[in-house]
């Protein structure tokens, strides 16, 4: 695995005091900083307005007073199609499509990366060509004979379907971050284990599995912003009474009949990138780590 | 890559155990990979409407495809979207890692500020835009309302710009993914690199076009595979920024996919042009894996 940690130090050449080009740098900086801030910050601005106050068509300016029926419209009476009950409905599908995809994939995850890395099995190799092309191939390849597959099963539209189906999806990645971790470890202590006579399932709960913290943490935030973010794969196998917040969000958003609550809408929105953002904030460095990772690829 | 342990000592009864470990991994691999590939890939020799049949038409369905307009307009846009939105997002990405390393104060918080729309997704990034260039009430009627009548950003209804506004939109959510992964590279070049042009007196910038950009070459060519992946792939951002519209100025061909598998119900087209979405990624991404996975690795044992 790459692993991608910033060293402290910045290696580019020593600047010397404040010369024009610092200046320029800096204003370089200052003026990227504003363009990735600005939608967001307008975001938050006109979920605190009135509609009044939108249609006034000011979007940089403050607030005259802030008003945050909004955001508990947004939450709990939000209108898609005929239901009225806010986006919170599609935040707790996206709460039990989450949890037990991502206990799932990791899992497999792990013990695939583990047994490929450490054990001798015939066609690992083979086994793990197919995963890594299988990881870029559009979902649009696999959709359809999986939804026949499902119908057959008589799971379609049903939560252990799309459950299923961030597992199958997840695999690759999961496999191939946990397989260049395990063969990271010094391989000493993987031989220290087999002349002990630890088996297979006892040396991966005993030994691999207490040394993988860093590898599970990066694994879970890979899984948790990636089938959170998810909304082709949810508004194809979820069902609707399962719509993750996502597809929840799309719907309040893009089937609104007459004048639409904008202030409402970009609540909504906020609010379904709140999990991924606080993701992405509480675990900072690791999260950088994590998309490296799965972006690298070895 | 460390080579795999090989354990000498595993008997029949242990090295079973490994394989059944792997058995769930074969299964999804036989069945949801491969057996569904090739599923799609037979699904799309057959007239297939509504339901699928299984006579086969030989290559009709995707003569129908390349002649079909929604398709070849759906090309075009995935080749003037996927050059923007790589060139762009290869370029603010190298600029902001290389203002980064200058020794910044803030780098922490700035590093944050441009990644953070990278862990949103497609559909939340869609929306944003989606306001930001309505004509109405966003950023046009704004900069209207201070003097400047003239001023037009309705990009996202504008459909000589819709294509446009699906690149602004798809640069700020990943161009933060580019810094990260040349900030990494450039943190990995030798810093005697950098005392010995300091001391024969090369200027800053040429070091980074005539000898740190060649070095990142390997991020450069990894950065270019995702996004172009990416790109093929992109549909979520089209159904919230634009759904394809006005008209058809932003189909794109994953959206072209599954809406004949939707509503239109075009199975045998639908399929055909999953084939060749498969057959562009295969093509793209084979010789990127095996150079930088496998061929290291065999360099290794």
């Amino acid at each position: 695995m790459a692993a991608v940690a910033f060293p402290a130090e910045a290696r580019g050449p020593r600047p010397r005091r404040l010369t024009a080009g610092r200046i320029g740098l800096y204003a370089f900086l200052l003026a990227a900083a504003a363009f990735f801030l600005l939608p967001v910050v307008v975001m938050v601005l006109t979920s605190l307005k009135t509609m009044d106050e939108i249609r006034q068509g000011q979007i940089f300016a403050l607030p005259q007073a802030f008003d945050t029926s909004a955001w508990s419209t947004a939450w709990s009476s939000a209108c898609t199609g005929l239901a009225c009950e806010g986006i919170r409905v599609g935040f707790w599908n996206s709460v039990r499509i989450l949890a037990p995809s991502v206990v799932l994939s990791i899992a497999i995850g792990a013990i695939n990366g583990y047994a490929l890395s450490l054990w001798n099995v015939r066609y690992a190799n083979l086994l793990f060509a197919i995963l890594l092309i299988g990881a870029f191939i559009p979902y649009q390849v696999f959709i359809y004979p999986l939804v026949r597959l499902s119908s057959a099963a008589q799971i379609f539209a049903t939560l252990p379907c799309i459950v299923l189906v961030h597992t199958i999806f997840g695999m690759p990645y999961m496999t191939l971050i946990f397989r260049n971790y395990y063969a990271g470890l010094p391989p000493e202590l993987f031989k220290a284990a087999r002349v002990d006579g630890g088996g297979f399932w006892r040396i991966f709960l005993h030994v691999m599995l207490p040394m993988s913290t860093p590898i599970l943490i990066v694994a879970v935030i890979l899984q948790v912003t990636g089938i959170w973010n998810d909304f082709i794969l949810g508004l194809t196998f979820a069902g609707s009474a399962n719509n993750p917040m996502t597809v929840q969000l799309n719907n309040v958003v893009n089937s609104t009949t007459g004048e639409r609550a904008y202030n409402v809408d970009m609540a909504a929105t906020l609010l379904t990138a709140a999990v991924p953002l606080f993701v992405y904030f509480v675990s900072g460095r690791w999260f950088v780590r994590g998309i490296a990772a799965g972006a690298v690829k070895g | 890559m460390a080579e795999p342990a090989r354990a000498r000592t595993s008997r029949p009864r242990r090295r079973s155990a490994a394989a059944w470990a792997l058995a769930p991994a074969w299964i999804v691999v036989v069945v949801a990979y491969l057996g569904t590939m090739a599923w799609t890939v037979v699904i799309s020799f057959t007239p297939s409407k509504l339901l699928p049949v299984y006579t086969f038409v030989g290559f009709d369905q995707y003569a129908r495809l390349f002649t079909s307009d929604r398709w070849q307009v759906s090309l075009w846009h995935l080749l003037i979207f996927g050059v923007l939105f790589i060139a762009c997002c290869l370029v603010t990405g190298f600029l902001l890692a290389v203002a980064l390393d200058q020794k910044v104060r803030f780098e922490n918080t700035f590093r944050t500020i441009f990644l953070y729309p990278y862990s949103m997704s497609f559909i939340v990034t869609g929306l944003i835009w989606q306001w930001l260039m309505n004509p109405g009430l966003g950023i046009q009627n704004t900069v209207r309302g201070w003097g400047w009548q003239g001023f037009t950003f309705d990009w996202a209804v504008n459909s000589r710009m819709a294509v446009f506004a699906l690149v602004i939109a798809a640069v700020w959510q990943a161009s933060g993914l580019v810094m990260a992964l040349m900030l990494a590279g450039l943190r990995g070049v030798d810093a005697e690199l950098w005392k010995a042009a300091r001391v024969d007196g090369i200027p800053a910038w040429r070091v980074y076009v005539s000898i740190i950009l060649p070095i990142l070459a390997p991020t450069i060519a990894t950065a270019t595979v995702l996004l172009s992946i990416a790109v093929i792939k992109v549909y979520d951002l089209v159904v919230a920024l634009t759904n394809g519209g006005p008209g058809t100025s932003s189909e794109m061909p994953a959206k072209f996919i599954m809406d004949n598998l939707g509503f239109r119900q075009n199975i045998g087209l639908a399929t055909s042009a999953a084939t060749v979405m498969l057959i562009t990624v295969v093509c793209l991404v084979t010789p990127w894996l095996y150079r930088t996975y496998f061929r290291s690795q065999a360099g290794r044992t």
